[in-house]
């Protein structure tokens, strides 16, 4: 019974901080987006879950602007309820509206040509969240990842929401950890082909690849930095260290030296320092370090245990990360950069952030010990599964 | 015979060590919180869940970490990947020597130890051939942690060979972490056979 009630208070106490950390979470993300636009959004607070009619639509148009809504928090409710209207059509070509329940004022009335009506629909949804939510577009994007369909194990590009999957490796191997170098069509990740796990850059457009780094043991989890610096994890040295390395592998420069082994590097949006997991001091945790200077230091993750997958987000300003809470489960939590108490957000691991700092695409474990791509977000910490491609889907990387 | 002697009296410290550590490991642990259990966990409990299994530890406490009683070496660098090249492969000659590990731990447990004696004897009457260490994870972790960490288990297992007198020229890894499973399922007893390292003896093609 006590522990009981030490649990509660306990829980009590994590959501009245991460309640207060999700607003610091809003404003930072409005900031961030005033620069680029001048959108003011409708809803000032990004944890508002904003109930949402949705009518008109049809079929697929349907399904699409209801799921994208719901991605970034909107909930979908008959009209009497709502507080803004999605109103359109999707005759030919898709058109739409967004008005204010109560006044009935537009706010927003857009008609969309060329493309499938699919990538119409995801446009008019962009329109949409920007003028409610303010954030950067991300309707349009893809994402990487790893799919085991059984017989078949490969990296997969999909959009966002997991429809239109496109198997870019047929290596017929074990292939892992895809990561995208920023604002291009290059992926990297790691395949099995010869035996062993070397990294490869691939490059989409070009249709081409390239093994970069294939030394003696592990070659693994590569990270990119927006200048095409690479991190990742060698054990050529007799243990599972982080390098930095050029874009095309050349001249590795080791900088941790810990016994235990480091993984899953990523790198800060101005590719200065490089969060990664490692085993130092007796736990598992996240640490960064200073490229230029070497310099470690462990980041604090108060309230959770157990870190390992952390993801800087574009803005810079969160890491969110996985933590183990059990034999065999596991949450995806975020911190503020520089460190600090731990919100829990949901179950799931390895998390990336989307363009717009706010949504991430995350693994999700089910019952059968599959896992499936679900779509996070952050501030409702609300969670909706990505359309699968069938067997399991983990590691996820969003392009950005 | 120097160099025999000097390694004896090296595996007994060694093994004084390990015994020395064992009794930590009975010290009560901090207070577990354990989602979705009614009750905490403390003291005897700590570190074992109601059907018995373990819960995650902070690594590099356990008892027979072989890493740990080691100052003498620093890490070992790995083999060129040239002299891996135009081998035959054996995945049989060893199967009896497969070491499973502890959860959560890369260290070479005592009772497994005689394992890797076979195979270093082996590789000692056999001088042309060497080894490939595979590290494997069961699915309780993080997917590129346990790729770390499966490396990091055959590199345990590497240390202990060099230890017991085989040139690290002959001795290679590679960590699959957890997607090669050996038993499908999702309980402690496919688990235990997950969390391995295999022998794959390596001989040079005529």
């Amino acid at each position: 019974m006590k522990s009981f009630n030490i649990s509660r208070r306990r829980m009590a106490r994590n959501l009245g901080l991460g309640a207060a950390a999700l607003c610091l979470l809003g404003r930072s993300l409005s900031a961030q987006n005033g620069e680029e636009t001048l959108v003011i959004p409708k809803e000032a607070n990004p944890a508002s879950v904003i109930p949402v009619a949705v009518t008109g639509f049809s079929g697929e148009v349907d399904q699409v602007v209801r799921f994208d809504l719901e991605v970034l928090g909107c909930e979908i409710v008959p009209p009497d309820r709502a507080v803004y209207l999605v109103q359109g059509s999707n005759q030919g070509n898709v058109q739409g509206a967004l008005l204010d329940a109560r006044t009935k004022n537009s706010l927003l009335a857009k008609a969309y040509t060329g493309g499938t009506l699919r990538a119409q629909a995801h446009a008019f949804a962009n329109d949409v969240i920007l003028s409610l939510r303010g954030t950067k577009p991300i309707f349009h994007t893809q994402i990487a990842f790893k799919a085991d369909r059984g017989n078949s194990r490969e990296i997969y590009v999909s959009d966002f929401d997991g429809h239109n999957p496109v198997a870019i490796t047929r290596d017929n191997s074990i292939v892992a950890a895809p990561c995208w170098r920023p604002g291009t069509r290059i992926l990297y990740y790691n395949s099995y082909k010869e035996g062993f796990p070397a990294i490869y850059m691939h490059d989409l457009n070009a249709g081409i690849r390239k093994p970069v780094a294939r030394h003696p043991g592990s070659n693994i989890s590569p990270a990119v930095a927006p200048d095409g610096k690479l991190a990742l994890i060698l054990s050529k040295g007799g243990n599972p260290n982080l390098y930095v390395a050029d874009a095309d592998g050349q001249n590795p420069r080791r900088l941790t030296n810990s016994r235990e082994g480091e993984s899953s590097p990523c790198w800060s949006p101005d590719g200065k320092k490089i969060c990664y997991a490692s085993r130092q001091e007796g736990g598992r945790g996240l640490y960064v370090v200073d490229v230029a200077s070497g310099q470690i230091r462990r980041l604090r993750t108060a309230l959770v245990n157990n870190a390992t997958e952390p993801d800087w987000s574009p803005d810079g300003k969160w890491i969110a990360f996985t933590t183990q809470t059990g034999p065999n489960s596991f949450e995806v939590c975020v911190i503020p950069a520089e460190g600090g108490e731990a919100i829990r957000l949901a179950p799931g691991e390895d998390p990336s952030w989307a363009p717009n700092s706010r949504t991430l695409a995350i693994a999700r474990r089910t019952a059968n010990g599959n896992r499936v791509l679900s779509l996070l977000d952050v501030p409702t910490k609300r969670v909706k599964d990505a359309h699968q491609v069938g067997g399991s889907a983990s590691q996820p990387s969003w392009a950005r | 015979m120097n160099r025999l002697t000097a390694s004896f009296w090296f595996s007994l410290g060694l093994a004084v060590i390990v015994l020395l550590c064992d009794g930590c490991r009975r010290r009560p642990t901090a207070l577990t919180y354990i989602p979705g259990h009614s009750r905490s966990v403390t003291n005897e409990m700590a570190g074992l869940m109601d059907d018995g299994t373990r819960i995650p530890q902070p690594p590099g406490t356990g008892a027979n970490d072989l890493t740990r009683g080691r100052t003498d070496t620093g890490p070992i660098p790995l083999p060129d990947r040239a002299l891996r090249e135009n081998m035959n492969e054996d995945r049989e000659y060893f199967k009896n020597q497969t070491v499973y590990f502890d959860f959560d731990k890369a260290a070479v447990r005592a009772s497994e130890r005689h394992k890797v004696q076979a195979v270093a004897d082996a590789l000692k009457k056999r001088p042309e051939a060497s080894v490939e260490v595979e590290g494997h994870c069961d699915e309780r972790g993080t997917e590129e942690y346990n790729r770390s960490l499966g490396e990091r288990r055959a590199l345990s297992i590497r240390e202990y060979l060099v230890l017991l007198g085989i040139s690290s020229e002959r001795i290679f890894t590679v960590s699959f972490g957890e997607d090669k499973p050996a038993v499908p399922g999702h309980n402690e007893a496919a688990w235990s056979k997950n969390r391995r390292g295999e022998f794959i003896l390596l001989t040079p093609k005529p």
